[in-house]
């Protein structure tokens, strides 16, 4: 078994003592597992939460199974393209079609080299920027099979260190479900959500 | 006075909106430091006063939601983030651009329910909104409004974001407090409800964000003026997410008892290239869905929508136009259901996949005559009736909710449906 850094760690101990009760810190502890593979969650990754938790490895096993984002096998940079209702109205198949396409992937499929999965994912809550996709949990919203296409192709080809959600917008979005307001300079890095008090990638 | 509650700041100041500081500026946390010099019991009642109902999906009036908190002992405020019913995308909002609107309304509910101890569970995929919900409970630390002596006065109270993993079920607020007790995200059995044995079975208050956000206001106006906005039974303002073939999609704060016309041709624009209207969904992918004839003049109140036997839910308010293929439709959505089904009650479980793989059918050519049929049977073998609200075979609404779609299509296009398994193909 892998051992965790000294940091990840002293964070996943402060972790378990923030809550009331130890088994709470399940959810944020997977999420650091995941994070110390680079990004797809381990057999290994698992037991070390269950120590760490005092837990068995099959009781965490049942809690990670149950939870579509805890994933086993993935790319660098994960494509969500939502195919929910108002997605679907507005071509959700077709943007899924066209992403899956482009790497040359069945949808769910990782790409031979590894940089890049496309998924169809249940609603996102970008419903009025459909058609809405995620890279890393990041929004790109009002999306066309030709700007799937060429946020593929740019994930493949630059293989980017971090995804900025503003930048991608830019860059291959159409219209948003709302005014994004101001920016968020926060840059997701790998297939996780970038939100930094669980240690994942990116944030604080 | 504006006409809005939730939505001015944001409108006004997009590009800090979400700070302390614009917060702040515009009279921010002056409710809260009202709050903390009244009696816990006199918050309560001035929401009691104002009839706001729960913006999360069922509802329920917050007042009494909040009566039922069992005295004595610690309890917990638990903050519903977890916005995954398609079509919604209000609480979002709300967390990216005022977060400090929510955590107010968070700080004086928890001052209020006697809570010192709050958890904030965002779903997994709302990066974005949990980092700025995160970034303004870090700045209202540094403040002082939130910790061990809120602004001197000597009350404390803690507020954690915890993120969820991707699973819609986790919004049943029963769920919710599984998942954030390290388990699976399976509701438990009621009673006991939250109120009386919620988070590791001590008295717990589950509220959604949007509901929160609103509580600033009636401390600072009072209950009775918010319920002397819109009609009975739909009072204050709310937040309705526009989506599909609408000309102009987004986020709208509006006074309820407009008409469904009103709010889709004259908030919404109407639809796309000017298309012919075909249905609606009123609240959200759980709700039965409307058509022009009979529902495009009647109100958008809880009451009538009620009476019409359907729901505005989470108020995701989901456009088809007169292109829409219905069975793909009612697809996707049965679909979703299936996907998001815990598991634990056989007639979801098994009924949400089968009626799935029917549709799929019917969608690609193999329908068979007896489907309309068994479509029905399946439904309800899990709703008994086929009523709206429905009567439950399952331990929460989420297999009733799957039967939405089918009753729709059956009620409304029954003659489409049959003609696409008729034709023995699709006509897409």
């Amino acid at each position: 078994m892998r051992a965790w850094s000294d940091e990840t760690m002293e964070r996943a101990r402060s972790l378990v003592a923030s809550y009331p009760e130890a088994r709470s810190a399940v959810m944020p502890l997977l999420y650091l597992a995941m994070r110390e593979e680079g990004g797809s969650l381990s057999d290994d990754g698992m037991r070390v939460v269950a120590d760490l938790i005092g837990l068995t490895p099959v009781q965490v096993k049942a809690v990670a199974s149950f939870y579509t984002m805890y994933k086993r096998h993935v790319g660098r940079h994960l494509v969500s393209v939502c195919t929910s209702i108002s997605c679907h109205l507005l071509g959700a198949d077709e943007v899924l079609t066209a992403a899956a396409a482009e790497v040359g992937v069945p949808v769910g499929g990782t790409a031979a080299d590894g940089s890049v999965t496309v998924e169809g994912v249940e609603c996102i809550g970008a419903c009025g920027g459909a058609v809405a996709v995620q890279v890393d949990y990041e929004f790109v919203e009002g999306v066309t099979p030709d700007a799937a296409r060429s946020l593929c192709r740019w994930l493949i080809d630059e293989s980017p260190e971090t995804v900025h959600s503003d930048a991608m917008q830019e860059r291959f979005g159409g219209r948003t479900a709302f005014d994004w307001g101001s920016e968020d300079p926060t840059e997701a890095v790998g297939p996780m959500p970038a939100f930094g008090p669980y240690g994942t990638a990116g944030g604080a | 006075m504006s006409d809005l509650i939730l939505t001015t700041l944001m409108t006004e100041h997009p590009t800090d909106s979400h700070t302390l500081s614009r917060y702040e500026a515009a009279g921010g946390y002056a409710a809260l430091r009202a709050a903390l010099g009244m009696k816990p019991e006199e918050i309560v009642e001035q929401v009691k006063a104002s009839n706001l109902r729960g913006r999360g999906g069922a509802g329920f009036p917050t007042g009494v939601k909040w009566g039922f908190l069992a005295g004595g002992g610690e309890r917990y405020l638990v903050v519903n983030a977890d916005e995954s019913e398609p079509g919604t995308f209000k609480d979002r909002q709300l967390l990216e651009r005022d977060p400090h609107q929510v955590l107010e309304g968070i700080l004086i509910s928890a001052f209020a329910l006697g809570v010192h101890r709050v958890f904030v569970y965002v779903r997994g995929e709302y990066s974005r909104p949990a980092r700025r919900m995160q970034a303004a409970i870090d700045e209202a630390r540094g403040a002082g409004l939130v910790g061990d002596d809120v602004v001197g006065s000597g009350y404390g109270i803690e507020v954690s974001v915890h993120l969820g993993a991707g699973a819609y079920i986790c919004g049943e607020e029963t769920a919710l407090l599984n998942s954030l007790e390290g388990r699976r995200g399976e509701p438990r059995i009621k009673p006991p409800f939250p109120a009386v044995e919620g988070l590791y079975a001590l008295p717990t208050i589950v509220n959604n964000v949007e509901t929160l956000a609103n509580i600033p206001w009636i401390v600072t106006n009072g209950g009775a003026t918010y319920d002397s906005i819109g009609p009975e039974g739909s009072r204050g303002t709310r937040l309705f997410s526009l989506s599909g073939h609408v000309e102009r999609p987004g986020n709208y704060e509006i006074v309820m008892g407009m008409s469904w016309r009103e709010l889709i041709y004259d908030v919404g624009g109407g639809i796309r290239d000017g298309r012919d209207l075909k249905a609606w969904i009123p609240g959200g992918a759980s709700a039965p869905w409307f058509v022009p004839e009979p529902h495009l003049d009647t109100p958008v109140t809880n009451d009538d929508v009620g009476r019409l036997g359907s729901m505005l839910g989470s108020g995701a308010v989901v456009v088809m136009d007169e292109t829409t293929n219905v069975v793909a439709a009612a697809l996707s959505i049965v679909k979703f259901f299936a996907h998001e089904s815990c598991g634990q009650c056989t007639p979801c479980r098994e009924g949400t996949t089968w009626m799935e793989q029917i549709l799929e059918r019917i969608l690609h050519g193999g329908g068979r005559p007896t489907d309309l049929d068994l479509l029905l049977d399946i439904s309800d073998n899990i709703s008994p009736g086929l009523r709206w609200p429905p009567v439950m075979t399952t331990i929460c609404p989420l297999g009733p909710s799957a039967v939405s779609p089918i009753t729709s299509i059956m009620r409304h296009f029954r003659g489409e449906v049959e003609e696409m398994v008729m034709a023995g193909a699709a006509h897409v």
